[in-house]
């Protein structure tokens, strides 16, 4: 069994070490610094941590006028509440201007679990990824978090980094080195190819394992960056292997699902399933129960692989 | 040319001088909004004795250097009333005369809203309002990470104190003793649909900021002592921030706009820019 780390606290972490080196590294929260794990940089730096308490737009718009004059501001919360709780004033005074804020959020998608739907994520990629200027990025493990927040942080522009709430397998070892839009192969194979993000990844290993017992040579792709996405590895998966399954957690609709197939319509059609959220919300529970109940998990990847080489020709 | 001596930086032209400004800058906003055939040429009235005190007496920039570090930031929430600050903006130098009736057009600087992108002076790219506020304690808590002394200017409508984010930041302004920060609101007492009161009430607009830990001073926003004074004032107060209500007439300076809403975001045909460039000779 593969280590397991909580990409927020690996988050809480990276920012101190980035506030240690880099003294215009500021950080923002909306009541749940506990929670997102800032409360290490708020114990560090509390001259450059701002509780701007339950006031998520407010809390965005500062991050954008604190950019705006130099700093590099770091603003975290939910995944649910921000793009969804001040879509508005990421669009306006962030995305337009295209200013340098970064926003890091946690509690993305139906792994929240008990909390229920108010509490899950699972548009907000939809709503990010909409907006011209955002780089936006799902990390698959501990170590790609914290190089993808020390990329944000020394990248000029718009983030947005999203983050599950539990605790997920390490897949890459140490000397692994994140670029913005490079998807990485973590398993070669020739008769499909998953593409998978966040905690859906290490699912999607787990699933070629199994297939690859019955005979289906399933290559895996995790895609971290939603946005700009790599249009050449979904090239060549779609030329090289002729089929494509997707899987995230998050709706069907306007994530990587959406992404990918917009790509792959446009330079490589080929056939596709889609791991994902349908047109619906989900529901308290476990997270086990709730990736089961809503198709999320390597047995509802094995299953859309099957039906996909179906279709393949 | 040295961008470091502060006092070489502010222009602080006297009262009489600020009142031909102003003039001016009516002028501008009828002319540019007649030429675009659209606009909001109300609350671009109402606004300008303000923005004239701040950019011709108060502002410590330059025109030649719009990012200068050490500037003070006049920040325009209240974005619909672009025209003002455009005419303003050009008045100073940041860009031509001749650029002011290219408002409004396909591939012009000067977009309907105050777009920071595109337009050389402006702080904040601004339209869909209440942002502004939070925007300005961002920009002066940067001033005070980085031991800067400019000081930051807000200008919110209010009609704009409807959106619930105007006291989001207002309570954060106050909690994080922003105190290089003066907004001013331009209560010019109507909206879109109408007077404030009947649209949505605001008062007692003074005792609600009061409330929420801010030095509130009144003033009449057409009368440039006044403002002067109450931007001194401002300064001096230590610990919170400072807001100037400045009441004030939508439409301001052409009789036949003045508290007529219709003017809020409709442009003066060709006849009224005549009657209207009469009135501001």
């Amino acid at each position: 069994m593969a280590e397991e780390v909580a990409m927020r606290e690996v988050y809480g972490k990276t920012l101190v070490e980035l506030g240690r080196e880099n003294p215009d590294i500021v950080v923002l929260d909306a009541d749940l610094s506990a929670s997102t794990m800032t409360k290490y940089f708020a114990k560090e730096f509390p001259e450059r941590f701002f509780d701007c308490g339950i006031a998520e737009q407010n809390m965005v718009t500062i991050a954008a006028g604190l950019a705006s004059a130099g700093k590099i501001p770091f603003a975290s919360t939910f995944a649910v509440f921000v793009p969804g709780r001040c879509f508005d004033q990421v669009r306006v005074s962030i995305a337009h201007s295209e200013l340098n804020v970064k926003l890091v959020v946690t509690h993305g998608g139906l792994s929240v679990g008990e909390d229920g739907a108010t509490h899950q994520a699972i548009e907000d990629l939809s709503l990010i990824t909409s907006l011209p200027g955002f780089t936006v990025i799902v990390p698959g493990d501990g170590i790609e978090t914290a190089q993808a927040v020390r990329t944000a942080a020394s990248v000029q522009g718009p983030f947005y980094i999203r983050l599950p709430r539990l605790k997920t397998p390490i897949i890459y070892t140490d000397d692994y080195k994140f670029e913005i839009g490079k998807a990485v192969e973590l398993r070669p194979g020739k008769d499909v190819t998953v593409i998978a993000i966040g905690i859906m990844v290490a699912a999607a290993l787990e699933a070629a394992e199994n297939l690859y017992k019955e005979g289906i040579d399933c290559r895996v792709v995790n895609m971290p960056t939603i946005k700009p996405i790599d249009e050449a590895a979904i090239a060549r998966a779609a030329e090289e292997t002729g089929a494509i399954v997707t899987a995230e957690e998050h709706l069907e609709h306007g994530g990587l699902a959406s992404a990918v197939a917009q790509v792959a319509a446009k330079n490589h059609p080929a056939p596709m399933e889609f791991v994902a959220v349908k047109d619906t919300y989900a529901e308290s529970g476990t997270p086990a129960e709730l990736l089961k109940k809503y198709g999320l998990t390597a047995d509802d990847i094995e299953q859309a692989v099957k039906k996909v080489l179906k279709r393949k020709k | 040319m040295p961008v470091s001596s502060d006092s070489s930086m502010r222009k602080a032209l006297p009262v009489e001088e600020l009142e031909k400004v102003a003039k001016k800058l009516r002028r501008h906003i009828i002319i540019m909004t007649g030429k675009a055939g659209s606009g909001h040429p109300g609350g671009s009235l109402s606004a300008t004795d303000i923005v004239t005190t701040i950019y011709f007496n108060l502002l410590r920039h330059n025109p030649a250097d719009p990012d200068w570090p050490d500037r003070d930031r006049f920040i325009l929430s209240k974005g619909h009333a672009a025209p003002v600050l455009y005419a303003a903006l050009a008045e100073s130098g940041y860009f031509p005369l001749e650029e002011l009736p290219t408002l409004r057009k396909l591939g012009s600087s000067l977009q309907g809203h105050a777009d920071s992108n595109v337009t050389p002076g402006v702080e904040m790219t601004a339209g869909s309002l209440g942002q502004g506020l939070s925007f300005s304690v961002g920009v002066a808590i940067a001033g005070r990470l980085n031991s800067k002394d400019y000081r930051v200017y807000v200008l919110l409508g209010d009609g704009e104190c409807d959106e619930g984010q105007v006291w989001e930041a207002a309570m954060a302004a106050a909690h994080f003793k922003v105190d290089n920060l003066t907004a001013i609101v331009d209560n010019n007492g109507l909206q879109i649909d109408g007077w404030n009161k009947d649209v949505m009430s605001l008062e007692p607009l003074n005792e609600k900021w009061k409330s929420f830990g801010w030095h509130v001073i009144e003033v009449d926003g057409h009368n440039i002592n006044q403002l002067l004074d109450a931007f001194k004032e401002a300064e001096f107060v230590k610990g919170q921030p400072t807001v100037i209500i400045a009441h004030t007439v939508k439409g301001k300076g052409v009789s036949f706009m003045e508290n007529n809403v219709d003017f809020h975001g409709k442009a003066p045909d060709a006849e009224q820019v005549e009657l209207a460039l009469k009135e501001l000779e």
